[in-house]
């Protein structure tokens, strides 16, 4: 029986297998960020053990840097003493920082493929679940806690065990105006949030194919959002041109080799999937939620649904705390959804392609009167790249807020935070009680709905949208 | 880690499904470096705003046994989630269905997570309503929940019930096999990337 790509990508980082116990996986790339790694260099300390492979660690500082006065110390101490932990830990360790203001500096998710780090066939581990982003180049990615952290610190290695195969496969062309982001949602809207539990999801497909890089990020990023550990996109030519010439590419002799490497990381015809999804590309509109579980999502020309309409108890009991908490009332047109903010950024979708989309539909309008936008790019040199392009004065222009580079409002670790009762349109991947802020209230949208919908302070596709100057 | 074998206490019911590791400690409360004092932000937001939250109601303040709707603990990898969880006096978790990570996290953090058939978290939740002192005992040794009369068995592989009988440190296991880390490295392609000139 033949195998998935997945499976091969595993197989090829065994260390060791024995009867009654887990395998020990090898660990490629080891991502670090100032959240879930003190307590991990902690108890390195505390046995006496050292990093095992500096040389495939690298950190960054996301989750609580501001994104305003840059040059400034951190004005919350606790932040602070965070982030300064990690400077501490891994100047004590030797691994490679990337400190604000840097240009390697930004979301983890968005530095390991900007700087070629994130490679076909490699396992790419790091403590924190969007970890899954990186499978988009084929490789196996995934969340760890913080004791696996400090495994794979002291080893290299982590103790796993095979996960399940589903395949997610989307043929055809997706509509205009309809992007990775809305077919990720409605993913997530038909399988459910724990519909890829156990499993490890590939996506397939002619849809898929034809995606950018950026855009196969944002849907393995959201794999975890339904339930699923990993998912990951069998690399091809768009894989390989994205990769030459980055920073840590292979060159020369060790390119070809590499690449003939790849070319064989692409599930056997006669492998088999523990489950198979098929999904038609033509078939989607753009997708928003109204919940606060990122299944809970729909065709932005719905309406906010009836509790009563779910057939299965806990889903009706979930509908109904829902609508509690996000101050909806079922039937209510999902377009006549006005928010107060529009957050653009997040590792799904802070990257360059992203950033586009929106000044695109921005240029020339303006962001509307109770509506404020923040657009916070992932990276550092994703922001340079937007002013070079001259993006950051469309922003401006429009209205919008030009922020510095993390994780931001995604998940309100620093200053960016929705008030209580707030509601944003947000291109992050979590509408969670609470998750942007105390009492917040999220809506999950596309980087085109996010620009849409500032432009008119309700939830707005594209195409609805009048030209500028028309 | 704590060795786990067997555990009694009273349980209480979370009727919630889908409870993400935002409801159990949100972002904020992660800011921490040390690896205790997480109580503080366990079901923070619900214990603030919901007066009747189950975790509110003074007869389920002592209990170290939570019996959770399904899909408990997605979203964040954040271990910080089960450090909480036992920072707050819990040892057991019951759930008909767990999300990967939190799992996968509470076999390293001490916290044992259960998985029983629905039927049986609903009884649970029924009886430990009915009664909030009820006793329910959790035997990993035995693979069993039990209160009142019924007995209610549930699967775990041998090698984590092993480890967490034994409260084994999973680092100290692995670097038993070093040789077979050391011969793996020799052995990897010269051009996979390094993070370091």
């Amino acid at each position: 029986m033949g195998q998935t790509l997945a499976q091969k990508v595993y197989e090829q980082h065994v260390v060791r297998r024995t009867e009654g116990e887990p395998d020990l996986l090898y660990i490629d790339l080891h991502l670090v960020h100032e959240v879930t790694s003190p307590q991990a260099f902690d108890g390195l300390r505390a046995a006496g053990r050292t990093v095992r492979r500096p040389d495939l660690t690298m950190s960054t500082e996301d989750h609580n840097v501001p994104t305003t006065n840059l040059l400034a110390p951190i004005a919350d101490p606790v932040s602070r003493a965070q982030v300064e932990a990690l400077r501490t830990n891994t100047a004590e360790f030797g691994i490679r920082q990337a400190p604000m203001g840097t240009r390697d500096q930004g979301i983890v998710h968005v530095i390991g493929p900007q700087l070629g780090l994130t490679q076909p066939g490699m396992t790419i581990v790091c403590g924190d679940s969007h970890t899954s982003t990186h499978g988009a180049f084929g490789a196996l990615a995934f969340g760890i806690g913080t004791s696996e952290v400090e495994h794979v610190l002291a080893t290299q290695t982590l103790t796993q065990r095979p996960a399940k195969q589903m395949s997610v496969r989307v043929d055809g062309e997706l509509p205009v105006g309809v992007s990775a982001k809305d077919l990720i949602l409605a993913v997530i809207a038909e399988i459910g949030t724990g519909g890829g539990q156990g499993h490890v999801i590939e996506y397939r497909g002619s849809a898929v194919q034809g995606l950018s890089m950026e855009s196969r990020m944002t849907i393995c990023n959201m794999s975890i959002e339904a339930g699923a550990r990993a998912g990951l996109i069998a690399p091809d030519e768009t894989t390989f041109a994205y990769l030459a010439g980055r920073e840590h590419a292979p060159t020369g002799e060790d390119w070809d080799a590499a690449v003939a490497a790849w070319r064989e990381l692409r599930t056997d015809d006669d492998a088999v999937f523990d489950r198979e999804v098929v999904i038609d590309a033509a078939s989607l509109t753009p997708y928003v939620t109204w919940g606060t579980n990122p299944g809970q999502g729909l065709p932005i020309g719905a309406a906010v649904p009836d509790p009563a309409s779910f057939a299965d108890e806990s889903d009706r009991a979930a509908a109904e705390s829902a609508l509690a908490y996000m101050g909806l009332t079922a039937g209510t047109p999902l377009r006549d959804i006005s928010v107060d903010t529009v957050f653009l950024g997040s590792c799904t979708n802070g990257r360059i392609e992203d950033l586009r989309v929106a000044a695109e539909l921005l240029r020339g309008q303006h962001v509307a009167a109770d509506t404020r936008m923040l657009v916070v790019p992932g990276s550092v040199f994703v922001k340079q790249q937007a002013e070079e392009e001259g993006l950051d004065a469309v922003f401006t222009a429009a209205g919008a807020e030009w922020r510095g580079a993390g994780c931001s409002m995604c998940l309100g670790m620093n200053p960016d935070q929705l008030a209580p009762g707030e509601r944003s349109a947000s291109t992050s991947n979590r509408n969670f009680q609470g998750r942007q802020g105390k009492g917040g209230r999220t809506h999950l949208v596309s980087p085109a709905v996010a620009a849409a919908t500032a432009i008119t302070g309700k939830l707005t596709a594209p195409a609805d949208l009048v030209p500028a100057g028309a | 880690m704590d060795a786990f074998t067997t555990h009694t206490g009273t349980a209480a019911p979370l009727r919630r499904s889908n409870v993400d590791t935002d409801q159990i400690i949100p972002a904020e409360y992660l800011k921490r470096i040390t690896r205790t004092g997480f109580e503080d932000g366990l079901f923070v937001a619900w214990r603030t705003n919901e007066p009747d939250f189950v975790l509110n109601q003074p007869q389920y303040a002592d209990a170290s046994v939570l019996v959770a709707g399904p899909d408990f603990g997605t979203g964040s990898s954040r271990e910080h989630a089960n450090w909480a969880l036992l920072d707050g006096g819990f040892r057991v978790v019951i759930s008909a269905r767990f999300a990967d990570i939190f799992r996968n996290n509470s076999t390293k953090s001490g916290l044992l997570t259960v998985v029983l058939p629905p039927a049986d978290v609903e009884a649970l939740q029924d009886a430990c309503e009915a009664d909030p002192t009820l006793p329910v005992t959790v035997d990993l040794v035995a693979k069993e929940v039990r209160w009142a009369d019924r007995v209610s068995g549930f699967e775990i592989d041998d090698y984590t019930r092993w480890r967490l009988l034994e409260g084994l440190d999973d680092i100290g296991l692995t670097e038993r096999h070093l040789d077979d880390i050391d011969a793996f490295e020799a052995a990897r392609p010269s051009w996979k990337p390094r993070t370091l000139a």
